[in-house]
Formats: structure tokens, C-alpha cells, sequence
């Protein structure tokens, strides 16, 4: 790594202030080096963010002019009008909104109810129900797929429509609860000292209670991280809702906006100003909840430590 | 759930273990424990645990949409050994790997190493690579389709800028996969960032302190001090980076659906090819299990590798 390598000089240290000029002087810059490197490697991260945006208010011919424009002269805003009539983006991010919320919510929920439930109690299975749980953490998602598709169908066509293929519900349930989240919520509360719940047992409260009025209260950290990272795996989830959803009313942003892609596959600015569109809502949010989403990625990376 | 109201003691009832044996049951550990329990785990049960029984079981099944499902013993696991396809896919899958892992990580170590100081603008710099968590697959994707465009695309025109040929990108079976490696990483990125920035913060200055005292300049305080104490995250990385890179999907189904000519097939493509558009649900499963042996082997090998190079404080 050659930028890490500049500071490296530092092994010839003059001797520190013993007010002899040093042997040879080293060339001071006016600011950090770092920046040196700082300054084109954030220029590479955002160009694809530039790019998005600029094509997206690109006229065509502009788009498709080479060498491209990089500054453009005109802005053609009507793009967005120009996508938002030629896919309904505002249902996508409506059925995206409810399905991650509502995931979130179930997922705190019963996640919360397990974990604390394997971390305090003791019952008949809970090592077996507990070991089920880990064996599924290892497995990806492909395994399952397949009869996941025939559950939800078979759900959709017996037994409720609205969990069936094709429904929103397709979307929520198998991820209502997830063995990382209860196993996530079960590692918290192993670390809470015993005395709060014990003190509020013998002043009579019940289990529920004691879960929603004295532990909860102190998990909000990890019930954030689990919401943000629910909430990242939700809306950005793919795969599925590619098998599930078939319907364009039905479909999330990401399922919609690669749709219009299929459709638009060479109107760049359309399909550019569609991308922007898509994006929008998830950076408003990163940006607005920034530390604490990177609070939550870096917990699960510590998590090794 | 009925448990809310049957758990609750009311206002002025009496402690708990003095009332009748009803009451007593319902306020139990046993009871409660699954009470609590049954809800999340009912879900995973349903669509975690069964359908892993259930799709090793159609992996010996000649099974398809709506068809009945005959046991024909390991023929889908012959046919998956003699296609030329999944042996296509597997090298695909393992190229691509081994290029994003540690691709990702040294340039995620690398800006966390240049990030991780107080001076000025370093917020914008951080942000800017924390974007690039908040971009989904798909739009990454689209955006990434438009800059390797090899008629109208600006990495082309970067390229006659300094004298290089014009690439084909994703339209050449020779370069495709290479995009794809180029734009996961680029997505990738803030995710490594944050994950190395959080473990640096945890490096004490007291021990680079004591190697700067000891003579070590800022180098070699790196590679016996820094690094030591970053490798369990930078196992975490490693293991974490080489599971979603087994299952790349989203970007292959956006950008070639596996073409040109099957150069960017990854397996878990073609699993979806064989599940979701033949419909040969019986191989597909075969695949899915082949894939789910690939991660064990894998992560495996990694961590017995890391044996040797992790060091934890405990």
C-alpha cells in the first residue's frame, strides 16, 4: 500500500527538540497527507452518485452523446414525470414502507418474546428448540427458498389470501421472526443483571410485564441495531420478492425499479431518473439515521471481538 | 396472543406462587417459557427448519410445479456432477470470490486506516463511503450498467482519456464477471469502512504508544501492533464477505442474467434458472444443497486458517 508508506519517513526522526535545526528538514505540507488520498478515493464513491444524478436530468440525446457530458447545460426535470408515468414508483414505495415496517415491528416483537424467553426461563425443549434455532442460522437462504414457495402458496390458496403469493403478506411472514434476531435479543439479555426482574417479581408483577416494563426499557440499544438491520435485509431484499410478487401493484422498489429496467433497459435518463427515485427514500433515511446505522453494522462486526 | 391477558396480574391480586394452581400454572416458566417462545419459532420452524428437511428430501425427488414427485435416489446429484454448466457456475462463483473478498477488504482497510484521524473534512469522507451501505443491489446495478456502457458509458470515455482500448465490459465473456466484481465492491465498501473503523477505535493508544516508545515507526506499530489487533474483525469480514459472495444473485440478474455466454453463471443464477424458470424444482434443490456444502467447506477452511492469524484480547 503506497499511502501508508509516506508516513513510514517518520522511522527517520530527527531527534525532538533539542533546539539544533534538524539534519534534513522534512517537506511540511500545509494540511494532512491523508487528504492526498482521502480526496480521491471519496471522489470515486460519490462519481456513481453524480452520475446517477446527472443522467437522470439529462435530455436523451444528452444521455447518449459521447464523450459524455459531464457538466450538463440543460436540466430536464420532467424525467421524473416521465418515469413516474411510465411505472407506478409510488406504489413501490408504499408496498416497500408497510412490508419493512411491518417487518421491523414483528421482528422486534417476537424476537424480544424468544429471546428473553430462552435467556430466563426454563421449559421443557428449550435446548432442543433452541439448537433447531441455530442449525437454520447456518443455512443460506437458497435451501429454503423452494419450499418456502410452496408453504407461502399452499398458506395463500388454504388457508389466508392475503400471506399467498402475489400478496404483501408473502412478504412479511417468513420474516416475521428470525433466528439471528432471537438469538441477537437471547445475548442481550443474558447480560442483564438478575435483581431488576426479581425485585419487580416479588412486588407482584407478571413475566409480560416484567419483559415490557423493566427489560425492555434497558435493551433499547440492541432492539435499534436489530431494527436497522431488519429494516437494511427488508427493504433491500430481493430474491424473494422476485418469486413472490408478480403483480405490479404488488411490488417493492427493488423489485419495481428492476422491472422498469427490463422495460427501459436504453432510456437511460428515464431509467436514471426512476434509479434516483428509488434511492431517494433509503439515503434520506441513512443520512437522517446515520450513526445509527453504522452503530449497528459495527456491532455486528464487534460481535466477533 | 391470549398470554397478555392471562399473565398480568391485576391491581391488588396477590403475589405470585400464593394463588390457586391455575394461576400458579400460568405464571410458570414452563408455561410462559413457551408462550414466548411459540410465535417467532413457529416462523422459523415453518419457514426455516421444514423447508430445509423438506428441500433435502426433493433433492432425491424428480419433483416440479404441480407434478407428483417420484424418489429417484441420487440422479440429480449425478446429473449436477456431469453438467457442464454448474462446473461453469462453480468456477464463476469461486472466481468471483476470490476476487471480491479480499478486494473489498483492502480497500476497506485501507480507508478505514486513512479515515481513522481527526482532520478536517473527515466527516464528509466517512459519509461518503457509509453511501454506499444505503444503495441497494439493483440500483448499484442500474448505475454501474451506465458507467461500463461500452457505447455511451463514461468508464470508456475515462479510458480514451489516458490511451486505453475500448472495452465491451459486460458484453464480453472475458471482462463481465470483472464489472461485477468492480461494482460489489464498490457497494460493498462502506460496509468494510465501518466495520475495520469501529475495530481501530478499539485498538488502544497505550500499545501504539509503547511501539512508537520502543523504536517501531508507523509501519512496522501497523503490521505487529494494529494488525494483530484488527484480525478478528477482519476474520468477521472475511467470512462475512465470502457468505453473501457465494450467493451473489442480485447484480447477475440485473446486469447479464448470466450471459455473455454463460461467463457470469453463478450458481445460485443458475439455481434460480432451474428452480423458478424450469421449474425443476428436484435439481434445483440438489444445487441448493451443493451450494450450502460450498459455504460449510468454505467458512470452515476459514476459520481453521485463521487459527493461526487471529489474536483476541480476551
Amino acid at each position: 500500500m503506497s499511502a501508508t508508506s509516506a508516513p513510514a519517513r517518520d522511522e527517520l526522526r530527527p531527534a525532538p527538540d533539542d533546539g539544533l535545526p534538524a539534519p534534513r528538514r522534512r517537506l511540511r505540507l500545509p494540511f494532512s497527507p491523508w487528504h492526498l488520498v482521502l480526496i480521491p478515493a471519496t471522489v470515486v464513491l460519490l462519481f456513481p452518485f453524480y452520475w446517477l444524478i446527472v443522467t437522470s436530468l439529462e435530455t436523451e440525446p444528452d444521455a447518449l452523446h459521447f464523450p459524455p457530458i459531464l457538466i450538463p447545460h440543460v436540466l430536464r426535470f420532467a424525467n421524473y414525470a416521465d418515469a413516474l408515468a411510465s411505472a407506478p414508483f409510488v406504489r413501490f414505495f408504499v408496498n416497500s414502507a408497510i412490508v419493512t415496517a411491518t417487518t421491523v415491528l414483528c421482528n422486534l416483537v417476537l424476537c424480544s418474546l424468544a429471546g428473553y424467553a430462552f435467556a430466563r426461563f426454563r421449559f421443557l425443549g428449550r435446548g432442543a428448540l433452541f439448537a433447531v434455532l441455530m442449525a437454520t442460522l447456518m443455512v443460506p437462504f437458497q435451501v429454503t427458498m423452494i419450499p418456502q414457495f410452496i408453504v407461502v402458496k399452499w398458506l395463500g390458496v388454504h388457508l389466508l389470501a392475503g400471506v399467498g403469493i402475489d400478496h404483501l403478506g408473502a412478504l412479511i411472514l417468513p420474516n416475521a421472526a428470525t433466528a439471528f434476531g432471537i438469538f441477537f435479543m437471547r445475548q442481550f439479555f443474558r447480560t442483564l443483571p438478575l435483581e431488576y426482574e426479581e425485585s419487580a417479581r416479588v412486588d407482584g408483577a407478571g413475566r409480560l410485564t416484567v419483559l415490557v416494563r423493566i427489560v425492555l426499557p434497558l435493551a433499547t440499544a440492541p432492539l435499534a441495531t436489530l431494527a436497522a438491520l431488519t429494516f437494511l435485509d427488508s427493504w433491500n431484499d430481493f430474491l424473494w420478492p422476485l418469486i413472490a410478487i408478480t403483480s405490479p401493484d404488488k411490488m417493492t422498489l427493488q423489485l419495481g425499479l428492476a422491472t422498469f429496467q427490463g422495460a427501459h433497459a436504453t432510456e437511460w435518463s428515464l431509467l436514471m431518473a426512476g434509479n434516483v427515485m428509488s434511492l431517494a427514500p433509503m439515503l434520506v433515511v441513512f443520512f437522517v439515521a446515520q450513526r445509527f446505522f453504522v452503530r449497528s453494522v459495527a456491532a455486528t462486526g464487534l460481535s466477533g471481538t | 396472543m391470549a398470554v397478555n391477558s392471562m399473565t398480568r396480574p391485576g391491581p391488588g391480586r396477590s403475589r405470585p406462587g400464593r394463588g390457586g394452581l391455575a394461576r400458579r400454572a400460568l405464571d410458570s416458566e414452563q408455561f410462559n417459557g413457551w408462550a414466548f417462545v411459540t410465535p417467532g419459532v413457529a416462523v422459523i420452524l415453518l419457514f426455516g427448519a421444514v423447508p430445509i428437511v423438506w428441500s433435502a428430501v426433493m433433492s432425491f425427488q424428480k419433483s416440479s410445479l404441480g407434478s407428483s414427485t417420484p424418489f429417484v435416489g441420487l440422479v440429480n446429484y449425478r446429473t449436477l456432477v456431469h453438467d457442464p454448466v454448474v462446473s461453469q457456475a462453480i468456477q464463476h462463483t469461486l472466481i468471483y470470490t476470490a476476487l471480491f473478498v479480499p478486494g473489498t477488504m483492502v480497500v476497506g482497510l485501507f480507508l478505514a486506516v486513512a479515515m481513522n484521524r481527526k482532520i478536517r473534512f473527515i466527516s464528509v469522507y466517512r459519509t461518503a463511503a457509509y453511501a454506499t451501505m444505503a444503495i441497494s443491489a439493483i440500483s448499484e446495478a442500474i448505475v454501474f450498467i451506465w458507467l461500463f456502457d461500452p457505447s455511451y458509458g463514461v468508464v470508456n470515455f475515462f479510458f480514451s482519456k489516458v490511451g486505453l482500448p475500448q472495452q465491451q465490459f459486460l458484453n464480453s465473456p472475458s471482462e463481465a464477471l470483472y464489472v461485477i466484481v468492480a461494482m460489489t465492491i464498490w457497494g460493498w465498501t462502506g460496509f468494510a469502512v465501518v466495520v475495520y473503523l469501529a475495530a481501530l477505535q478499539g485498538v488502544p493508544r497505550s500499545l501504539l504508544e509503547a511501539a512508537a516508545i520502543d523504536g517501531a515507526g508507523p509501519w512496522r506499530t501497523f503490521r505487529r501492533v494494529t494488525l494483530p489487533l484488527l484480525s478478528p474483525a477482519t476474520l468477521f469480514l472475511a467470512v462475512w464477505l465470502t457468505i453473501n459472495a457465494l450467493q451473489l444473485f442480485d447484480e447477475v440478474y440485473l446486469s447479464t442474467q448470466g450471459g455473455p455466454l454463460n461467463a457470469t453463471t453463478v450458481l445460485v443464477y443458475y439455481l434460480y434458472e432451474q428452480a423458478f424458470e424450469q421449474f425443476n424444482f428436484g435439481y434445483a434443490s440438489a444445487i441448493a444443497y451443493f451450494l450450502f456444502l460450498i459455504i460449510i467447506v468454505v467458512t470452515a477452511l476459514q476459520f481453521w486458517l485463521s487459527r493461526r492469524y487471529t489474536f483476541y484480547r480476551s
